[in-house]
């Protein structure tokens, strides 16, 4: 393993961060309290409670999820675009590196900084309503690890894309759909029992869910399944990128 | 010793386009080599392949004895590339983005290097500069330091004074030079053949995916010092009579024009003993010509031939 070269992707991608530091900052937390103010006092004053968790509380899992998994996917398929657009990817290819330490360097560093806003937004939810977490480990486990998938979704992403419509089209399309749609805001069981079946085709459903789970003891379906369905995303991503800089698809030419 | 050794090598891009076809070359350790060619030549590719950038579709090319492409790694930790175009985050710091160069490779941080290859390219003071700040030379020298910045035994560089001053290509020929003296074997790709000849150990020219020709620059520099005495005739003749067959004479152009060479750095060059056996030989002149090779001539000549045989 070159170390060196993972550090280095590391340490690069993550001064850019830096470098917007406050921005990276400030923006999740207003947008954060806007959710607050906007789901927690509007709708909350008129759910009071879900499943026995208060309807501020109860969100602030799903709102954690959904800035993380965008987050993850545009840090990441920013990440590995912008040297293929520039051209400064002659250096990754030319380097004696394989794929797995570039994925290393550019998945690491976007996760980080999705975990980092994931971090800010529970922090500042903390501010909003009383929060207990029943199962802390487990809670930055799910964390850790939906920032790690999702960004490795938004690298294939970032290969993928030819121009900045298609960087923008996948989360706009699919994700941010499947993010609202997947029980950030309610619990499944509020649903009418066809759209309740329709939920469980949503993978964010099991994320959210399992995720909540950590939180308050509660889920939508067994956290097993939520693990797993977690555990399956980021293998299929793994075995996509891996697949990706075998053939060397959209990179070498 | 080769320090690079390319095994007809093919490539074909996606869109079917064979822009090397089977193009083998020797480059040895410590040597400069000039590779010259005309546009769309193969010269990028063929570096491209060597890298790491592109695969090639067939053959075979070692540095330093490893495969680019079964020890990938063994390969390219010996090669540092400055490509043809300048490919630089705009937004970066100097300092930044040439500390990443070296991480990239694998090799522990050393900044007093890193000082000492941005003050031998005049970027010390630049350091702390975003590249968009940079005029474009300074940017093409950062392209340098970043590849120098990982101790390369091989550097490529891709056309480094394309659209540079004329003060700047002497010091880009400095710099080139420092780096021989410190061992480094150079390949460069060029247009201009003036620097091929200015700095080059040896020349190789493309054309069309194909290496036409690598000679030693000295003994293509001796070919250069030869005259050509272009004699034409008022009739042709069909053989050339056996007294000027004996000094070296030879028949063009259906037999209109009989060519001779000759050194210009002998003494007696012999042409006037020439012109009068010409005489009386029974042949009559009707015009003479000299014409002295350069490597222009060489080039154009042997891109022509090319042409005409396709
Ligand atoms: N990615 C690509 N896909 C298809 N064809 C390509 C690609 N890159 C280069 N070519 C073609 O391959 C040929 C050789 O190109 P190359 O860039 O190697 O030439 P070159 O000798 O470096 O020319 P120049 O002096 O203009 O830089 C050209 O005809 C070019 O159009
Ligand atoms: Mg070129």
């Amino acid at each position: 393993m070159n170390w060196q070269a993972i550090r280095a992707i590391y340490v690069f991608e993550m001064s850019r961060f830096f470098r917007t530091l406050l921005q990276s900052f400030v923006s999740p937390v207003i947008s954060t309290s806007l959710y607050f103010v906007v789901f927690g006092a509007a709708i909350g004053s008129r759910i009071d409670q879900v499943e026995g968790v208060s309807y501020g509380a109860f969100i602030v899992p799903g709102l954690i999820m959904l800035s993380v998994m965008t987050q993850a996917i545009s840090n990441a398929s920013f990440g590995i675009y912008f040297p293929k657009f520039i051209g400064t990817i002659y250096e990754l290819l030319s380097a004696p590196i394989n794929f797995l330490e570039i994925v290393l360097g550019y998945v690491g560093a976007a996760a980080t900084k999705a975990l980092f806003i994931g971090i800010v937004i529970l922090g500042t939810s903390a501010l909003f309503v009383d929060l207990s977490i029943q199962h802390p480990l487990a809670m930055l486990s799910f964390l850790v690890l939906t920032c790690v998938s999702f960004a490795l979704f938004g690298f294939i992403i970032g290969i993928w894309a030819g121009n900045f419509e298609q960087l923008q089209l996948i989360p706009l399309l699919v994700v941010t759909p499947l993010v609202f749609l997947g029980g950030s805001f309610y619990s499944i069981s509020m649903l009418p029992p066809v759209w309740q079946t329709i939920s469980f085709f949503n993978p964010v459903v099991y994320l959210v869910s399992g995720f909540r789970w950590s939180f308050f003891g509660l889920a939508d379906v067994p956290i097993g399944l939520s693990l797993l369905a977690i555990g399956g995303f980021t293998l299929l991503c793994l075995a996509i990128i891996w697949l990706i800089f075998k053939t060397g698809w959209r990179i070498r030419a | 010793m080769s320090m690079v050794q390319i095994n007809n090598v093919r490539k074909a891009y996606q869109d079917g386009f064979e822009a090397l076809k089977g193009a083998s070359l020797e480059i040895h350790e410590g040597e400069i080599l000039a590779l010259l060619g005309p546009n769309g030549a193969g010269k990028t590719t063929l570096i491209s392949t060597i890298c790491g950038i592109t695969q090639p579709t067939s053959g075979k090319i070692t540095v330093g004895g490893h495969d680019v492409v079964s020890d990938y790694r063994g390969a390219r930790s010996l090669v540092g590339l400055v490509p043809q175009e300048i490919n630089l985050e705009p937004f970066e710091r100097v300092m930044n983005t040439v500390r990443f160069s070296r991480g990239l490779f694998g090799k522990p941080k050393d900044d007093a290097l890193l000082e000492r290859i941005l003050r031998q390219l005049s970027l010390w003071d630049k350091r702390d500069n975003r590249i968009m700040e940079l005029s474009g030379g300074m940017k093409r020298r950062v392209l340098i330091a970043k590849a120098l910045a990982h101790e390369p035994r091989v550097l490529f560089l891709d056309e480094p004074t394309a659209g540079v001053d004329v003060e700047l290509r002497r010091d880009m020929w400095k710099i080139v030079a420092g780096l021989k003296e410190a061992g480094v074997t150079i390949i460069l790709t060029t247009h201009y053949i003036e620097e091929a000849e200015a700095i080059a150990d040896r020349i190789g020219v493309i054309n069309k995916g194909e290496i036409l020709l690598v000679e030693e620059k000295t003994a293509l520099m001796t070919r250069l010092g030869q005259k050509e005495l272009r004699i034409e005739l008022q009739d042709p003749v069909e053989t050339l009579p056996a007294v000027l067959a004996a000094r070296g004479l030879r028949i063009e152009e259906d037999g209109q024009v009989l060519v001779y060479c000759y050194d210009t750095a002998q003494d007696r060059t012999g042409i006037a003993t020439l012109v009068r056996k010409v005489s009386d030989a029974g042949l009559v002149l009707r015009d003479l010509q000299t014409r002295q090779n350069s490597l222009e001539d060489i080039f154009v000549g042997l891109v022509s031939k090319q042409e005409d045989a396709a």
